[in-house]
């Protein structure tokens, strides 16, 4: 009781400390967002291009509709009234209307974005499960049989092109599983058959983005632990008596795994961006695949709709590994 | 026998859901395109027009044999004395897909809606530009007023929508479901980038389609859509490419069709491109303006080898204009490829060969190097351009093959900063917008935009045939002038006509009987200027069952994903202990 204050005064600065430390961090992160829509803005006006000429490429046309379209898109306008309009709608959280699928983009993306997540997420999980167990075994028996197996099997697929691996195993099934797609539409509407179609559709595309990811999780964390493995709190831990499994899971793995979070948390951002190829080879109906449609055209609201999103989710991606860090590792706490 | 088919052929399982009893016979269509509306009034993509043609009618549509215009909602048509007025007398007893009688006051609530309103005539615009006024004289007659007599009223590709329905709706609102329609599907239910679901519509006038339903299922890349075929997932594929159409041939099964393409492949040669006001715009080389070296240009390519080569002989070698699929507008030609003759031209018309074998120019001293704007990831341009390099350079021009994007290749076209250029348009069973890429009207402002220019041409004798058939109301006599018009784009040759590529299709042909094609014979099914295609779909019994391979591979899948589960925690329950004993 009497020793409370104390206790006290020291956590105060501390919390200061915490508190100045996120309010930096998120304030990168919301400067970070200020310049990608910025960016989003000037980057897709410099494609070539003109959004009506490709639309209105291959049927008839007269002068008149044209300059409609222009002034419906306001592409007639000078580019830095565009830009104020594009800025003050965003502010507003209005994401404009897409050119070629006449609905807001807002709307577009949204449902888009669920089935990448479902893709993208149950795809890492199992990327990031698998890389951490063949890396730490990898590293526990380094230079044995399994180590050189693993860690070629792994460079080999993560050297292979995307597109091409999931052609192939398109082919090697032939007609085990869907060819593209989510749900076929005979499929019931009640929850089970929904589910169990859509995972049913989703093995092909989930094998072909975890074969091609997971060897960067691998690597790493094998070299980490390679890296501990000579650390000298190994040799006191088996000196208390440890078994090797302990001194494995308890000691040896969690200082590996630091490096490894952060890749992880990197690579979540960047994830949603790179499901793009898988997506088009199966046509899962995610948002790589809004964005690969987007860019023929262009549809610039489309564009900038779907640039704002993927490039935010890397920016909070790394604002959470930010965060994490400081939880999961003391020195940077102390620092 | 719809019913008997059903039961022997299809499970039973997935239906039983449906509010509405129906057969379970469904045409599966993949298509690899994605669909842009299906918003009658924006819909521009091909499948999303592919799609709305099957759920609504127009006025008129074309004869599954010759395209000609034929009835549709209108049962017959009669321009005046002068031409301008168009009176339509429409189908007795047709009803919307709701069951409310189809009048002409729906066709003039639609074509009045487009001329209002500046979104209705989003996809479809052009058709109403020349429209004086619309009126329902009664519930069976439509009377449309034009401004100058247009050969193309009875080829009006507008959607005619319910009133009732459309009234109180904004045009450019996204449509729900099911939409309300006069064609032989009606369109149920739309999944965002994965399928759009069709129904027979039971109240069609022609009557009820032999299928009950009908899907077009979206894939991302053709070998997907294969694919698909193969496994039976879907039933019927467009837009082959020769290699999967020839690896198809032995597939059991498996039909194909070979369908004679709407679409001509050209290359450009700027003419000297100007602007609608007839000033100069662009980069062109100035030598082109000269007929005589785009004669000989043309001349130099061999449109037979790069049917043969390039396309695996599935194409026709460069003719008229307008493509041979057209039989009654096509005007059949052939330039011989006769690069001596043209070298005989060329040398003739003072094109003196340079030290390095490159002809020079002889008006502007330039020599003649000439880029080819290619569009980048596009087999044909990609593989007939080393060709055309080859056979340009014994003709004494060299030619620089630059492949860009598509948006790239449209940019420069329409501005005139190009020598030359491959381009193409698919043609319609009614030749005026084609033909109309080729009048001075077609040069755009001096920006570069307001109009799609195609070859920059602009030739008296040309467009005052261009107005001549468009006021021509006789199909004969207009099917002469339009011959007369490719005659004389042969003569200017502003540009070469490479060839017409082959539409390869394959359907599933122990599901379904062949389909009715259109033109017949050697028409495409999908993608037809009508909906001749689908509307033919006839299911054939088949014995063994299939409905459930959906589900029954689900479970294999969800079993395979649980075993490797199981395995991989066995696999580290063995690690851990073996760690152990160590």
């Amino acid at each position: 009781m009497s020793d409370a204050p104390v206790v006290v005064a020291v956590e105060r600065p501390r919390r200061r400390r915490l508190g100045r430390y996120v309010a930096g961090k998120v304030g990168g992160a919301l400067l970070s967002l200020g310049l990608i829509a910025v960016l989003g803005f000037l980057l897709f006006r410099a494609l070539p291009g003109d959004p009506v000429t490709t639309m209105t490429r291959g049927r008839p046309v007269s002068a008149a509709q044209i300059a409609e379209l222009e002034a419906a898109y306001g592409l007639d306008r000078p580019l830095i009234e565009q830009f104020w309009s594009y800025l003050a709608d965003l502010a507003r959280g209005d994401l404009g209307m897409s050119y070629t699928f006449r609905v807001p983009v807002a709307d577009k993306i949204a449902e888009r974005v669920g089935p990448t997540l479902l893709l993208v997420g149950t795809g890492t999980l199992l990327a990031v499960a698998l890389g951490l167990w063949l890396g730490t075994r990898s590293a526990w028996r380094r230079g044995g049989r399994f180590d050189k197996a693993a860690t070629g099997v792994a460079l080999g697929l993560w050297s292979v092109p995307t597109f091409w691996l999931g052609l192939l195993l398109l082919s090697w099934t032939s007609g085990l599983f869907p060819s593209g797609g989510i749900t076929y539409p005979d499929t019931p509407p009640d929850f089970w058959s929904q589910a169990v179609d859509t995972a049913h559709h989703m093995v092909l595309p989930v094998i072909t983005f975890v074969a091609v990811v997971y060897a960067q999780y691998q690597l790493v964390m094998r070299a980490s632990l390679v890296e501990e493995l000579s650390a000298p709190h190994l040799l006191t831990a088996r000196a208390k008596g440890l078994r090797e499994d302990q001194v494995l899971r308890r000691h040896a793995v969690p200082n590996a795994l630091l490096p490894t979070v952060t890749l992880v948390f990197l690579h979540l951002g960047l994830v949603v961006s790179g499901a793009i190829t898988v997506e088009t080879v199966f046509s899962w109906p995610g948002l790589g695949l809004l964005t690969f449609e987007a860019l023929r055209g262009p549809d610039l609201p489309l564009l900038q709709g779907t640039f704002l999103v993927l490039a935010a989710a890397v920016v909070l991606a790394n604002l959470a590994a930010d965060l994490l860090y400081r939880v999961l590792d003391p020195r940077v706490r102390a620092s | 026998m719809a019913a008997a088919v059903a039961v022997a052929g299809f499970a039973p399982v997935a239906q039983a859901q449906e509010e509405a009893p129906r057969g379970d016979v469904t045409l599966r269509v993949a298509v690899t395109q994605e669909i842009d509306s299906l918003n009658p009034f924006l819909s521009i993509t091909r499948t999303g027009t592919d799609v709305l043609r099957t759920a609504f009618e127009q006025l008129t549509t074309y004869d599954a044999a010759t395209l000609a215009p034929v009835p549709a909602l209108a049962e017959r048509w009669e321009p005046s004395a002068d031409k301008l007025t168009w009176r339509f007398t429409l189908r007795d007893g047709a009803v919307w897909s709701d069951g409310r009688p189809i009048t002409a006051r729906d066709a003039a609530f639609t074509f009045d809606l487009m001329m209002r309103d500046e979104t209705a005539r989003t996809a479809n615009g052009n058709f109403v530009a020349l429209f004086e006024s619309v009126t329902a004289e009664d519930e069976r007659t439509l009377v449309v007023r034009t401004r100058s007599p247009q050969a193309t009223m009875t080829a009006l590709d507008v959607p005619i929508v319910p009133e009732h329905v459309w009234a109180d709706l904004d045009p450019g609102a996204p449509p729900t479901f099911p939409m309300v329609g006069s064609g032989p599907f009606v369109i149920t239910e739309f999944k965002e980038g994965q399928y759009t679901r069709l129904v027979a519509n039971d109240r069609y006038w022609r009557g009820r389609p032999r299928i009950d339903r009908l899907d077009f299922v979206y894939y991302r890349n053709s070998d997907a859509a294969v694919a698909a075929l193969r496994n039976g997932e879907v039933d019927l594929v467009n837009r082959l490419t020769p290699a999967q159409f020839d690896e198809l041939a032995d597939e059991p099964g498996v039909s194909r069709n070979k369908a004679k393409g709407k679409r001509f492949n050209e290359i450009l040669m700027n003419p000297g491109a100007a602007d609608s006001a007839g000033n100069p715009i662009g980069d062109g080389h100035p030598a082109l303006r000269d007929p005589v070296l785009r004669r000989a240009i043309a001349q130099s390519i061999d449109t037979r080898t790069l049917v043969e080569k390039v396309w695996g002989g599935y194409g026709e070698p460069g003719s008229g204009y307008i493509p041979p699929v057209f039989a009654d507008f096509h005007w059949s030609t052939s330039r011989p490829f006769d690069i001596a003759g043209a070298n005989a031209d060329l040398d003739a018309a003072g094109y003196a060969r340079g030290p390095d074998g490159v002809r020079v120019d002889p008006r502007s001293g330039r020599p003649l190097a000439l880029r080819l704007l290619a569009h980048a990831g596009t087999n044909f341009d990609e593989q007939s351009a080393p060709y055309i390099k080859g056979w340009l350079g014994e003709l004494g021009i060299a030619v620089q093959v630059q492949a860009v994007s598509d948006t790239k290749v449209n940019e420069a076209t329409t501005r005139g900063t190009f020598d030359l250029a491959y381009s193409g348009w698919s043609a319609n069973p009614d030749p005026d917008y084609v033909l109309s890429l080729q009048t001075c009207a077609a040069r755009p402002g001096a920006d570069g935009k307001g109009a799609t220019p195609d070859s920059f041409l602009c030739d008296e004798t040309y467009d005052a045939l261009y107005a001549q058939q468009v006021a021509e109301f006789d199909r004969g006599r207009r099917a002469e002038l339009v011959k007369r018009m490719q005659q004389r784009l042969h003569e200017l040759a502003p540009m070469v006509i490479l060839g017409y590529d082959d539409m390869l299709e394959a359907w599933r042909s122990d599901r379904f009987a062949a389909f009715q094609v259109s033109p017949d014979p050697g028409g495409p099914i999908m993608n037809q200027q009508s909906y001749w295609g689908y509307y033919s779909a006839t299911p054939i019994a088949r014995a063994e069952e299939g409905g459930n391979t959906g589900l029954v591979l689900g479970a294999v899948g969800g079993g395979v994903v649980l075993l490797a589960g199981v395995g991989w925690w066995l696999a580290r329950r063995r690690a851990a202990s073996a760690d152990e004993r160590e």
